[in-house]
């Protein structure tokens, strides 16, 4: 086991290293510069020599790619061109909104989608499930930006129950304590109902399933046999290894925690990563992109390694003898 | 056997979706280039009438009246006086999906929005196809190097979240419409390249080609008569899944501003479009969003009964 996790951890490392220099190359085929995205036509050729000098741009790419990888090599990820700080100081400013949003989302998505699951199962192909079916069904399909346009629309502009955009009113300056954390959670509704309600689509139509594939083992018809009362068959007996499959899922899910849903921050105008990592793409702020992205795949990753690790730790058939 | 009802009903919302875009895209729009002062943000269902102009434009109104030797034009906000010896002709069009704000007829253009988002997705698919096909074969054939270092690989793009990459690649690159298949197709070819692989590993343990193999079948029938056979399945099923999977995509960049190029009409782009006058043109958004769901379902209903047939027959 600790073997295991041990190897998983070493190979991260390679793995990281090949998404930084695939994401490098990318960045360096594409068109245009940084100095290209200062919008300003009085900017003569001198200046724009200068700006490419300031940071950099003008040496050539193996040179810039060498000088960044041994920079991060000592766990330095550069300047920001567009933000003027450091790298590590943008992404640290910009995580714990999307922890936020993105936990709160996984939040509802288990809790729907253990519910929908739960209750789809009690009578499979009964009107309970077929309701859910469609409705999941129905949440794959819809793209996420316009479940947001619709629920901006009805919760608040129509219903003006809770604000559009952004993670604190104009004036939650002056709040402190109690009346600043409503405020927050009043702006977080919005945004992680349509972040959660998509995934709990995911999650209902597979607990669904793995729920049907448990009710029909030997170990529930022998505790059927025994007597146990429907309810609680359902939810200990079948619910307990059911979850097994959403360990996974959770692991899955935690790239999302770590590099946010660029389209949800974008609407919502939520001060996340995503929006950092867009906005750091449309910028060319190449220490930025490469920053965010290489966050970003370490959470694939970790994600992969803990879905595993947590699997092999709640459910003991998995683990091998050593 | 009888074919899932699921699997009829995704072709059957494929079809019809496919069919009115490929035949209505390209319909020209009534309304010309549109009439912003006088049609703008008509609901669905409105009757309109279209004065062609002597100089070939076009100007459009619900009410219309000719006062003597006069059109008088009515706007929300203002009434133009046209002279009628101008006016080369009247006619009455009906806007069955209303008009946009710059008073263009939605209709033609979300069929043909509906028309470029379709190629797009079945390109894009197709190319994810064919790269997930060879890198997957190759994988599974080349021996334990090349296996090794393809499966890395798969590993390490699998390790960029998708619609980040997507939307990274999009915002540096700027795509045209064949770009953007390419791109989509080069972004989404990982998991097509696993299951060939896997599955052809699989397969090559099982006893029907270990015997085709001992009985000295040559090697391009094993393949043609017992590996393609078996690959069909859940290659069209995960063919149908990513092309939702890739509308999806493509709406999601149109919307951000970064798929397909302002000028030409796309879903993503309208939803954008109808949220910024959200209260004035409510239908703006909603018709394209019902479409995209509309056609990602079914496309997941096919891919689910394919699933099915295949499972019923083994």
């Amino acid at each position: 086991m600790k073997r295991m996790v041990l190897r998983r951890m070493l190979a991260l490392v390679p793995l990281v290293w090949l998404v930084a220099t695939l994401t490098f190359v990318v960045v360096q085929a594409a068109p245009g510069s940084y100095a290209d995205t200062i919008d300003n036509p009085r900017l003569s050729p001198q200046t724009r020599e200068l700006i490419s000098a300031r940071y950099g741009l003008d040496r050539p790419p193996v040179e810039q790619y060498l000088s960044w990888l041994g920079a991060v090599a000592t766990g330095d990820l550069g300047t920001s061109f567009m933000y003027k700080q450091p790298v590590s100081t943008v992404l640290a400013r910009a995580l714990p909104p999307t922890l936020l949003l993105a936990g709160a989302a996984l939040l509802f998505d288990l809790v729907l989608g253990l519910v929908l699951a739960v209750a789809a199962a009690r009578r499979p192909y009964g009107w309970v499930d077929r309701i859910t079916s469609i409705l999941s069904l129905g949440l794959y399909g819809i793209p996420s930006f316009w479940l947001a346009g619709l629920f901006i629309l009805v919760f608040s502009l129509l219903l003006g129950w809770f604000p559009a955009s952004h993670m604190h009113s104009v004036d939650a300056a002056r709040l402190s304590g109690l009346p600043r954390l409503a405020d927050l959670l009043r702006h977080l509704v919005l945004p992680a109902l349509c972040l959660g309600l998509v995934g709990a689509a995911g999650t209902a139509r597979y607990l669904r399933a793995t729920l049907l594939d448990v009710r029909s083992s030997r170990f529930m018809l022998a505790a059927r046999a025994r007597g146990i009362p429907e309810r609680r068959l359902l939810w200990v007996h079948a619910l307990r290894p059911a979850l097994l499959p959403v360990v996974t899922l959770l692991g899955l899910s935690l790239p999302i925690l770590v590099s946010g849903s660029v389209v949800i921050e974008t609407i919502f105008s939520w001060p996340g990563m995503g929006q950092v990592a867009y906005n750091a793409a449309r910028a060319r702020d190449i220490p930025l992109i490469l920053g965010a992205t290489l966050i970003g795949a370490a959470a694939v990753i970790l994600g992969n390694l803990v879905a595993d690790v947590l699997y092999a730790v709640v459910d003991p058939r998995t683990r091998r003898p050593s | 056997m009888r074919p899932p009802p699921r699997l009829l009903w995704g072709l059957a919302g494929v079809v019809v979706l496919g069919v009115a875009c490929l035949i209505g895209g390209s319909m020209p729009s009534p309304l010309g280039d549109g009439d912003p002062v006088h049609a703008a943000l008509l609901p669905p269902g409105s009757r309109v009438t279209v004065l062609d102009l002597a100089d070939g434009r076009t100007m459009a109104s619900p009410k219309v009246e000719l006062d003597n030797g006069e059109y008088l034009v009515h706007g929300r906000r203002l009434t133009t006086a046209i002279p009628a010896g101008d006016v080369a002709s009247t006619r009455n069009v009906r806007l069955w999906l209303g008009s946009d704000r710059f008073g263009r007829d939605v209709l033609p253009r979300f069929l043909r929005g509906g028309r470029i988002s379709l190629a797009i997705a079945t390109l894009g698919a197709l190319v994810a196809l064919f790269v997930g096909l060879g890198v997957g074969l190759a994988a599974a054939t080349g021996g334990r190097v090349v296996d090794s270092v393809l499966m890395r690989m798969v590993d390490a793009i699998l390790a960029f979240p998708l619609l980040l990459l997507l939307i990274l690649v999009s915002a540096l690159f700027r795509p045209s419409p064949v770009m953007l298949v390419v791109v989509l197709g080069l972004t989404s070819w990982m998991g097509l390249a696993r299951l060939v692989r896997g599955q052809v590993l699989s397969l090559s343990t099982r006893s029907f080609i270990q015997a085709a193999r001992v009985a000295g079948t040559r090697e391009h029938r094993i393949w043609s008569l017992h590996y393609l056979p078996n690959l069909k399945a859940p290659l069209a099923q995960d063919t149908a899944l990513r092309m939702g999977i890739l509308v999806l995509a493509e709406a999601t960049l149109s919307f951000l501003g970064l798929g397909i190029p302002p000028g030409l009409p796309s879903w993503g782009a309208m939803i954008a479009d109808g949220q910024r006058v959200m209260l004035d043109g409510w239908w703006l958004s909603l018709f394209p969003g019902l479409a995209i769901t509309t056609l990602v379902i079914s496309l997941a209903l096919i891919g689910d009964g394919i699933q099915q047939l295949g499972s019923a027959s083994s």
